[in-house]
């Protein structure tokens, strides 16, 4: 069981392989990518109950997660690919042609630890609320966890879904909302602006906690807090504070990082912030 | 002699009910969800039986739909039940991306398609939605034509792994097939056989056909009647073999005559084996309100027009 300083590694790690995967094809998404680093790292390394040498579509006995907003895919596959899933090699691949790493996660090419195709955004919340309701059918207690962006909380299934999880009572769910205020055209709160999330989710009829998705200890705690939340008849939802292109200080502080790649000299830079230690893919 | 006939009439959408009720009974993996349509669907029946397998999805289609693809995930195979309208087009990007696409085992049963949907008018009548499922890859589009064969239908799409889509209507209907009929996907049915015409005729449009047939027997053309149930997977082999023994074809479908089932039959046979053919189908036209014998009149899907369309074809 990794200690956060031995986490925090692994996500540095992580950001390497985002930066380095998204300049070798020259497409992608870093910035969102980077900012969910921590929480991806925390999830695998630590939170989930999975079997990533023996991936099953079914999940039985394990934890489910679910990717909505799957432009993300960058941080994803290398927290799989770090965690078993896959051969580290296989990063080489994304996004290019005959690859198991689609620019967007699909279960189409057969790619371990990947139950849905996600990347038309507003979808995930609905698959998890369904996946959890299976897991009651099956008298099976683990838990099913979702990562959201918060531009994707524009769309309207999402708020079907979130009504449809209270009523249903689906307490077996934890979803994350990557709260970083940043969407492809601006600010969230410029382009369509969420209001007071907390206070609608509460509407809404859920639990809701809020966590730094930037510190480790803090993504931990969030973590654990809302396991201990689930099975009281509530939906669980996290709201993650992030930094869009968090570790790399250009990419930070504006929207501008959400889908372009780093050109040679901005991968050089970047990397030169983002310590080695597990060894490139 | 009429070779068809029936005794009762009795809708689709109660063949579904009745089959989904029973595969309840037979499989404890089944499970359904609906969008506040459940008595308008026939599931409560099934909502009633097995209440701990039934979810009530309310008025929120897209969520049901994502909602279903993720059931599937340890095992369920869930059933959505809502207008045709609403199962399609409504949702059609959350079919494509997280059941199509995913390959997940959802059955679309969608009650109420096309115009005999009646006096509710074209906001409900889709007559698009066997092109836009049957354009998704790896989507079987089924479209049975009365009570007993939606029933078996019903049944047989449960055993299937892969997302299905069953189409079937509202009015009550002629009842002409057998009972607890085997029904095998993708498996086109000879109804009545001839040698100067192929009707190919899928859903309500079945009777249509027989009916014409009936008249033009009697005028001494002889109709070959296929059944195409299961437009995807098309039954090519069977539409091949009519077409070349009576060089002649006819489509008839309570569709689009773009995207539909004529459609289909059109590019197997442009490509493998050009045929004179002409289609019954809707022709670019939204529907409107009234009964459905006066629409099937309007809008030419009636016998009449099957006659007139094989007339047609025979001059060709």
């Amino acid at each position: 069981m990794p200690n956060h300083q031995e986490l925090e590694k692994i996500a540095s790690q992580v950001r390497r392989d985002i930066v380095r995967m998204v300049h070798a094809v020259q497409s992608g998404h870093p910035g969102g990518s980077l900012g969910c680093a921590d929480y991806f790292t925390a999830l695998y390394f630590e939170i989930l109950k999975h079997n990533p040498q023996n991936f099953e579509m079914d999940g039985e006995e394990k934890d489910l997660f679910f990717l909505s907003n799957g432009h993300i895919s960058p941080v994803w596959y290398s927290v799989l690919a770090r965690s078993g899933y896959f051969p580290l090699e296989e990063m080489s691949t994304f996004r290019k042609i005959d690859s198991r790493l689609q620019g967007h996660p699909t279960t189409h090419e057969g790619l371990p630890g990947v139950r849905v195709a996600s990347g038309s955004l507003g979808q995930g919340l609905s698959v998890a609320c369904g996946a959890a309701l299976t897991k009651k059918l099956n008298q099976d207690s683990n838990l099913v966890y979702s990562l959201h962006g918060d531009g994707e909380l524009q769309e309207g299934q999402i708020w079907e879904a979130a009504l449809f999880a209270a009523h249903q009572k689906v307490d077996n769910l934890i979803a994350t909302i990557d709260w970083n205020n940043r969407q492809i055209d601006g600010d969230v709160e410029d382009i369509l602006s969420l209001g007071n999330l907390r206070a609608k989710f509460e509407a809404f009829g859920w639990e809701v906690l809020e966590m730094d998705g930037n510190k480790m200890a803090d993504v931990l705690d969030g973590l654990r807090t809302a396991k201990d939340r689930t099975g009281h008849g509530r939906p669980v939802v996290i709201l993650m504070k992030t930094e869009m292109g968090q570790g790399v200080d250009f990419m930070m502080g504006s929207h501008k990082w959400h889908g372009i790649p780093p050109n040679d000299e901005q991968k050089e830079a970047a990397l030169a912030q983002l310590e080695e230690t597990l060894g490139d893919f | 002699m009429a070779k068809y006939a029936y005794t009762e009439k009795k809708d689709t959408r109660s063949g579904f009910g009745a089959g989904l009720l029973e595969l309840g009974k037979q499989n404890p993996n089944v499970v359904a969800l609906c969008a506040d349509l459940t008595g308008s669907l026939k599931m409560d029946a099934f909502r009633d039986a097995f209440p701990e397998r039934f979810i009530q999805a309310g008025i929120a289609e897209a969520n049901m739909m994502g909602v279903a693809a993720g059931l599937t995930i340890g095992g369920k195979i869930p059933f959505t039940g809502t207008f045709a309208n609403f199962s399609t087009g409504r949702v059609y990007d959350q079919i494509r991306q997280s059941i199509a696409y995913s390959g997940k085992n959802v059955k679309i049963c969608a009650s109420h398609a096309g115009l005999t949907l009646g006096e509710d008018g074209a906001t409900h009548q889709i007559l698009e939605d066997i092109g836009l499922m049957k354009m998704l890859p790896g989507m079987t589009v089924i479209n049975p034509c009365d009570y007993h064969q939606t029933k078996a239908a019903t049944l047989a799409i449960a055993e299937h792994e892969g997302p299905v889509y069953l189409r079937f209507g509202r009015p009550k209907w002629p009842v002409f097939t057998p009972e607890n009929q085997t029904f095998e996907i993708g498996k086109a049915l000879t109804f009545q056989e001839g040698n100067d015409i192929s009707i190919f005729a899928t859903g309500h449009c079945v009777w249509e056909s027989l009916k014409a047939a009936e008249a033009l027997e009697e005028e001494g053309i002889s109709v070959e009647v296929i059944n195409i149930h299961t437009i995807k997977p098309l039954d090519q082999e069977a539409v091949l073999r009519s077409a070349a023994k009576t060089g002649r074809v006819v489509t008839a479908e309570e569709h689009q005559r773009n995207g539909g089932l004529g459609d289909s039959i059109a590019q197997l046979l442009a490509m493998k084996q050009p045929t004179p053919m002409e289609m019954v189908a809707v022709n670019d036209q939204f529907g409107e309100s009234g009964k459905p014998e006066e629409l099937f009149e309007k809008y030419g899907l009636s016998s009449k027009d099957i006659v007139a369309a094989v007339k047609r074809v025979m001059k060709r």
